[in-house]
């Protein structure tokens, strides 16, 4: 009984210890939300360039941007590549941004997207939960929402996360 | 004065975030969107209400919660719009539910555990030692005196 109560302190501290550990893991961002619609219907949208119903049918990506948004340039080359190398069907909802500015960005920087959506009160995004563009979105062939990824992707992220999961819902 | 001016300047700050043209022009309606963006939390910002926070988003997210008040709905279907869309994290007072105990008991099991443990350490204090014999007395005094 001395014993166990010995080892008690110890236990806890390796314990927490490894809690902590686990919490400052690389790679891994606390402030980062869980999305509230994941496995739920993606809200139903219908911008000017894109709607909900031309996205559902296939397993694809939606890709929240602006022009505005710097981490979004960051990203943008990545998408290029999912687009053209990995034939990814990606669909892009313009968030917040003015028509001309998004048409520029996407001149400058090539135009990954099969339509675009141009949100520009930010409602729909809002009806996606999103609160830092990019976000991404893998949309399944029912139009339900299986993943978020918040920020801008990175190449570790896409050949670790997103692609298997994408892949994994393809071959279904 | 120059004290007083700061103070008033610190709690003015405190209502700028709402901007007047976000303002119903009911205030009861208008009173019922406050007292439920001071609910909510701020997502980019995230110990702030939308209620203090100057973010876009938060922005956006009083206008829409006053939209929503303008089309009839209740204080509960308001905020369950946002919760909808952001889920419980941005309620600043979390439901009590399986994946929120630690939040809301864990404090008070600690205490409680910490008392009990408390409680069973006096008991289990040794016991007081017994008065000295009189042999032990007598030899205490004459290492007194020595040291005298």
């Amino acid at each position: 009984m001395r014993r166990a109560l010995a080892v008690l302190p110890v236990a806890a501290f390796i314990l927490l210890a490894g809690y902590f550990g686990y919490a400052l893991r690389p790679d891994h961002d606390p402030n980062e939300l869980p999305s509230a619609l994941i496995d739920r219907e993606m809200p139903a949208f219908a911008l000017p360039g894109l709607t909900a119903d031309a996205v559902k049918g296939q397993v694809a990506l939606v890709n929240i941007f602006a022009s505005w948004c710097a981490p979004c340039r960051v990203e943008h080359p990545l998408l290029m590549r999912l687009a053209k190398d990995e034939k990814v069907t990606l669909y892009g909802i313009a968030y917040k941004d003015k028509d001309a500015d998004n048409a520029r960005f996407l001149a400058e920087l090539g135009n990954p997207f099969t339509a675009i959506g141009l949100d520009r009160d930010g409602r729909t995004g809002i009806d996606f939960g999103v609160y830092g563009v990019p976000e991404t979105y893998l949309i399944d062939r029912a139009g339900h929402i299986r993943q978020r990824w918040v920020g801008p992707l990175s190449p570790g992220r896409v050949t670790r996360e997103l692609l298997p999961a994408l892949r994994k819902l393809q071959a279904q | 004065m120059m004290r007083v001016a700061l103070l008033l300047v610190l709690f003015a700050s405190s209502a700028l975030a709402v901007e007047p043209s976000e303002r119903l022009a009911d205030p009861a309606r208008e009173a019922r969107a406050r007292a439920i963006s001071q609910s909510l939390r701020c997502v980019v910002c995230q110990n702030e209400s939308i209620d203090e926070s100057n973010a876009d988003i938060a922005h956006d997210l009083r206008r829409l919660l006053r939209e929503r008040i303008t089309a009839g709905d209740s204080d509960d279907a308001a905020r369950q719009f946002i919760v909808a869309r952001y889920g419980n994290f941005v309620l600043l007072r979390p439901p009590v539910m399986a994946s929120t105990w630690v939040l809301w008991f864990g404090a008070p099991t600690a205490l409680l555990l910490a008392l009990i443990g408390l409680v069973f350490a006096r008991r289990r204090a040794p016991a007081p030692p017994s008065p000295l014999t009189a042999l032990e007395q007598a030899r205490l005094a004459a290492l007194l005196d020595k040291r005298e």
